[in-house]
């Protein structure tokens, strides 16, 4: 699955080397990502994701959601397996029923990841902000002493 | 404190993150311009970021890397794609070798900087980061290296906070 992990050898051991130097001081928060690359192939698509919005805190029979789209019983029937794979949505039997329900784990993995740019991006951002408020500071001559935000 | 508004969309795997600064375009531009202003934002504190090439115009090179505390050093780079100076930035940001060439094994970011003045103090910057294929997340969270630079900003918002 990580093919590149390998082919990527070097430097990729680099980053994991990186990344026990930061573990050897804080415990890693458990994160699941052996299913990111069908969580977003399965987020990518419309009708997938207005299925999610539909079954988000209830259960619908695959025959009910079927009727909510202008294509075959079938092709929605794939849109859910698709859903299922990726861990976003659970199926089971009700009766004869077969329901469908967001997975809120499974969409909250995929979070996961995007939480990570967030943490890095708003940390480069606020560097920016000292930059040029260290810059502010110290063109204010008579007020050695950082001043108020205006 | 300056307000960061940061917006994540699931679906497309893109992040935005918006802040206004109490400078002009052109200075907030220096951010990214100056490859010594970039050098003091761009990596994690434990991992200070060196730039080693600059060349900010379509096609040119920006290629730096990361010291760690150890003194190992990370190599990354990006592409420039459009630039129109002060206001418009577009980049691929990857990951390099050790003599700083592209590793096309591992995943690139696309980054697009928008900078505009909002008033006659004030100016919007924009970023939005496009993590094009999900394959990409992937791999870098199989290196778990983005879990490594969270963890970092955590503890430099800490160290900001007490300040």
């Amino acid at each position: 699955m990580l093919s590149a992990a390998g082919s990527g050898g070097l430097t990729a051991s680099i980053y994991n080397r990186m990344v026990v130097d930061m573990e050897a001081t804080i415990t890693m928060p458990d994160v699941t990502t052996e299913r990111a690359d069908d969580v977003f192939g399965a987020l990518a698509d419309a009708t997938r994701r207005d299925i999610l919005a539909r079954t988000m805190g209830r259960e619908l029979a695959v025959s009910e959601l079927a009727a909510c789209y202008p294509m075959s019983f079938a092709a929605v029937q794939k849109h859910v397996a698709v859903l299922e794979r990726a861990g976003l949505v659970r199926k089971r039997a009700d009766g004869r029923r077969r329901v469908v329900t967001t997975d809120m784990d499974g969409l909250r993995r995929a979070q996961v990841v995007l939480d990570h740019f967030e943490s890095l991006w708003r940390g480069r951002v606020e560097r920016m902000h000292g930059l040029i408020d260290e810059e502010r500071s110290a063109s204010a001559i008579a007020a050695p002493n950082r001043q108020e935000h205006v | 404190m300056s307000t960061i508004d940061i917006t994540k969309d699931l679906e497309n795997a893109t992040l935005t993150v918006t802040s206004v600064f109490e400078a002009s375009p052109e200075r907030v531009w220096q951010l990214w311009s100056d490859p010594r202003q970039l050098e003091r934002w761009w990596g994690p504190s434990p991992y200070p970021a060196t730039v080693v090439d600059h060349d900010l115009r379509p096609g040119g090179r920006v290629s730096y890397y990361m010291t760690s505390p150890e003194g190992d050093k990370h190599h990354g780079y990006w592409r420039v794609l459009d630039v129109t100076p002060p206001h418009r930035l577009v980049l691929e940001d990857g990951f390099a070798d050790e003599d700083g060439q592209p590793d096309a094994d591992l995943p690139t970011n696309t980054t697009i900087v928008t900078v505009e003045a909002i008033d006659d103090t004030g100016t919007r910057m924009t970023i939005e980061g496009v993590y094009s294929t999900s394959e990409a997340f992937e791999q870098v969270l199989g290196m778990g290296v983005t879990e490594g630079i969270r963890i970092a900003v955590s503890q430099i918002d800490a160290v900001l906070a007490d300040g």
